[in-house]
């Protein structure tokens, strides 16, 4: 027989909850009790139906149907009064009871309502005119009650009474908010940002706001005439709607034998203390002493007590949710997380204030960490804070970056300006419509749309942008991608911890990666674990074929219509005429159909079908240019000073020596460099994964993490040197560590600001970690261990290594 | 069903294109030592399917890295399925049935 599943409650937290449940294929009889008479609403939009700007349908999350084809028992308006642990049943008001063997408390919060003379009339509840707001029978009863009537005092300035001072103004002309503290959003805010709050709110909207003000008595006879504060005051109003705090539904539980404290004391899996088969989960539960009242711990909590219970990963736990609240108080753009005031001496608060604006800025940093932050009126960073503050990202040197957009394109589109039919992805096509539907059938993280839709996979400069919209559709609901920290997405392990596996069992091919870390093996992680293992064991890596991209199969860079192209080596972009005699030839014999100058300063042959590869080596007989793979690709240079009038340095010679060296490395990405002889930057060398500048007096400038293909960036100043000598190791040792640490596919222009310029310096520089030497030793084996790849062309590494895939040629 | 080549013509792990009355067929031979048969020609962009890479589900095409599943032929990426042939080994011999 199924398994009896009872959910007590049926609020956001147990019907998501639920939902968590039947996405895991959670088989189980369920039946749900909810007190009040609706399915199953979002409680968060309850503002907006006060506001009139919501629609009471629009609110409704589950409808009847969801529970009908979910083969769930719904008891609407039916409170659960006792739940017998003995017994498992759950008794309700209605005299019925109902066996379980699993039970999930989800009874949520309602309103503290502080203990005010005249709030209550003996026998009749609220005094006429006083109203708490949580339900949606608060909410209509509210709007019908504030529609006859002219004045409202609104007792509490958190978000729920700001909430609903505002909502109020759409149906009566006065509304004033009452606060017990000393500014608003006191639990969010430090004073200043309260301060900021309470001004705009003023001024822009038109609620007064009486802060310190204890509400000592509601007057009135028989409805509501005023609120009297401490100081003596009396407010006139003949409404009152108190916001004053929530306090977990827990009473019934306490009452029935479980361990109750502000809220149902759990454990890190949901469990009620002591109980094996009973859970709670959302507002009126409590975790490691915290009760919380916002969403996004509780759709953390649901996950994990279905993880839990459905046995999907009976190992999951819940530690806790750092809370980060991005929100629309009142009108006002209102973003908080972590901690709101110092408290260390040597914490970093950083603040901007434009009073004229209603604009607070306040970052907290504390060891390179961002460990607060406020927003009022200003929002436009917080995506980027929270992912900081959630992740514990490194921090941009430019602090002021935390606050600004400084630089690069003014200001960011506004998703929700965007019409449907824009173009997000320009190099897959993809719209914003087709990334909001695809959001819409359920894939909620950003890689998931991502490969769904292809947008973001091109080029990637639209990534953050596609990122953006997939939050904005998913209404706040992302779902964090686990995968997004792996190296690669098959094996579950960022690149340290997979390295230090790969050498603690020795695993020197791909399959054996797959076979000991990864289970299956996934097409999609191949290159990047083939590039890491040639890395790390270099001629002790076992080469399986089929681990490598078309392009490292055949050494060719293969084209849009299933040819290749041919780019042999010229180094620093220096040739000869019996080399371009040489070419000449070979594209005339071979009918070559496009002859090109590259951006790197070579000679591109394109259009050559795969069966005829290792006859136009043999023919050009010249080393491979590796403009095909993730690795060391060229070093373009200017004439330097044997011709130059201006040259300081002999840019030419480096560059050349430079690629002599290095020529054909392997790395997470490709690397492009260049040597410049003066800083008029002919050779590009600013932009370049590294670039190396002369400058006057003998000395070489080296530029790290510089880019100018679809993502533009001037790298970043290493390091000046006295000698060509020193730039040979520093290079050498920068793509080492670079090769060692960047994820798959990051290019320089992503790792070195990634980790910080600083860091990299110390590394690279001034060996602060004692890691020199390594790096280099590293470096030199590779080098040592390169083979031209051209030269294995008499004999072909696999069967059909180069027979043709396309039908350009009928084969017989 | 006929034989169109060897299975020691295709190293594990890749894919090569057979010529079949005509039409070019990818022929995928898995790790797990099964074979897999497609349409060589990638439907987005006109791919060759067998320089893509494979594991034991899917193939991606080597231009636009679109995957599609090898035994259905369906996409994994958005864009229209793969015609997929029945494909068996004979002792040594590769097999090649209907689409």
């Amino acid at each position: 027989m199924r398994q009896r599943l009872v959910v007590i409650g049926n609020g956001m937290a147990g019907a998501r909850t639920v939902e968590e449940i039947l996405a895991r294929g959670g088989d189980f009889d369920i039946t749900m009790f909810g007190d009040e008479p609706y399915g199953n609403y979002n409680r968060i939009m309850l503002s907006n139906v006060l506001a009139g700007v919501e629609d009471e349908s629009g609110i409704f999350l589950n409808d009847l149907s969801w529970y009908v084809g979910h083969g769930i028992t719904l008891h609407t308006g039916t409170r659960i009064e006792r739940i017998d642990r003995l017994a498992r049943t759950v008794h309700a008001a209605d005299g019925t009871a109902t066996p379980y063997d699993k039970l999930i408390i989800a009874t949520g919060s309602r309103a503290f309502v502080p203990p005010i003379p005249g709030l209550h009339r003996p026998g009749r509840g609220y005094h006429q005119g006083v109203f708490a707001f949580r339900t949606l029978d608060d909410t209509r009863a509210m709007i019908r009650y504030a529609k006859e009537h002219q004045r409202a005092v609104v007792i509490g300035g958190g978000l729920l009474g700001l909430e609903a001072a505002r909502g109020l103004q759409s149906h009566l002309p006065h509304v004033t908010l009452i606060h017990a503290a000393g500014h608003l959003m006191n639990a969010q805010l430090n004073e200043v940002a309260g301060g900021m709050l309470k001004q705009s709110v003023e001024a822009r909207l038109g609620i007064e706001v009486v802060v310190n003000g204890r509400t000592t008595e509601i007057l009135g006879k028989h409805a509501v005439t005023g609120v009297k504060l401490d100081d003596g005051r009396v407010i006139e109003c003949d409404v009152v709607v108190v916001a004053a705090g929530i306090r977990a539904n827990a009473e019934m539980a306490a009452a029935s034998g479980f361990a109750v404290e502000r809220g149902i004391v759990v454990d890190d899996r949901m469990r009620v203390r002591d109980e094996d088969d009973v859970y709670a989960v959302g507002e009126c539960a409590q975790h490691r002493g915290e009760t919380y009242g916002l969403v996004a711990p509780l759709w953390d909590q649901a996950k994990v007590l279905a993880d839990h219970l459905t046995g999907t990963n009976p190992l999951a736990e819940y530690h806790g949710s750092q809370v980060a609240t991005k929100l629309k108080v009142a009108g006002v753009d209102v973003a908080s997380m972590g901690l709101k005031e110092p408290e260390r001496d040597d914490d970093e608060s950083l603040t901007f204030t434009e009073p004229a604006k209603g604009i607070y800025k306040n970052v907290i940093i504390r060891d390179g960490r961002l460990v607060g932050a406020t927003m009022v009126g200003d929002v436009k960073k917080v995506a980027f804070l929270m992912q900081a503050f959630d992740r514990g990202l490194a921090l941009p040197e430019e602090r002021a970056e935390l606050m600004f957009d400084l630089g690069g394109p003014a200001g960011e589109v506004k998703v929700e300006d965007m019409a449907d039919d824009e173009q997000v992805c320009n190099c897959n096509g993809v719209s914003k419509g087709a990334i909001c539907a695809t959001v819409q059938q359920g894939c909620k993280t950003v890689s998931g749309v991502m490969d769904k839709t292809r947008a973001g996979k091109g080029c990637g400069t639209c990534k953050p942008i596609v990122q953006r919209i997939v939050e904005w559709a998913a209404g706040g609901e992302v779902e964090e991608d686990p995968a997004a920290s792996y190296y690669v997405p098959g094996i579950p392990m960022p690149k340290p911890e997979l390295m230090n596996a790969i050498r603690v069992h020795d695993l020197r091919s791909v399959s054996s990666v797959f076979a000991k870390l990864g289970g299956e093996e996934d097409a999609k992680s191949k290159m990047g674990l083939a590039s890491l293992l040639k890395m790390m064991w270099g001629g002790d890596y076992v080469d399986e074929r089929d681990a490598r991209f078309i392009n490292d199969r055949v050494h060719a860079n293969i084209q849009r219509d299933g040819t290749f192209s041919v780019v042999p080596q010229m180094k620093g972009g220096v040739t000869t005429p019996a080399q371009l005699r040489r070419i000449a030839e070979v594209a005339e014999k071979h009918d070559v159909p496009m002859v090109k100058l590259t951006g790197g300063q070579r000679i591109d042959l394109l259009g050559i079908p795969k069966e005829k590869l290792p006859e136009v080596w043999a023919d050009l007989d010249m080393p491979s240019g590796w403009a095909y793979g993730k690795s060391f690709r060229t070093v373009k240079t200017c004439v330097g000073s044997d011709f130059c009038r201006f040259g300081v340095g002999d840019s030419t010679a480096l560059g050349i020596a430079l690629e002599e060296r290095y020529q054909g490395i392997e790395g997470p990405g490709k690397m492009k460099l260049a040597v410049t002889g003066c800083p008029r930057n002919c050779a590009e060398a600013y932009v370049k994964d590294l670039g190396v500048v002369a400058i006057d007096g003998g000395k070489w400038e080296i530029y790290v993490g510089g880019a100018a293909g679809a993502h533009i960036r001037k790298g970043d100043l290493l390091t000046t040197v006295g000698s060509a000598a020193e730039v040979m190791v520093l290079t050498g040792r920068f793509l080492q560590y670079y090769r060692e640490n960047a994820n798959w596919l990051e290019r320089t222009y992503a790792f070195v600001p990634r980790v910080g310029i600083d860091r990299v310096r110390e590394i690279v520089v001034d060996d602060k970690d004692g890691i020199a030497a390594g790096l280099d030793a590293a470096m030199d084996a590779s080098v040592a261990a390169y083979r031209d790849p051209w030269k294995d062309r008499d004999q072909p590494a696999t069967p059909g290594q180069f027979r043709t895939s396309l039908p350009l040629t009928v084969l017989t | 069903m006929r034989v169109i080549g060897r299975v020691d013509e295709i190293p594990p792990g890749e894919g090569r294109a057979f010529a079949v009355d005509g039409q070019m067929i990818a022929v995928f031979r898995l790790r797990d030592g099964s074979l897999r048969a497609t349409q060589a020609v990638c439907p987005h962009k006109g791919g060759p399917l067998a320089d893509g890479q494979i594991d034991l589900k899917q193939v991606l095409c080597p231009l636009h890295l679109n995957a599609w599943d090898l035994t259905t032929g369906c996409s994994l990426s958005g864009q229209p399925d793969l015609t997929v042939y029945d494909v068996l080994i004979d002792d040594d011999k590769i097999l090649l049935g209907d689409a």
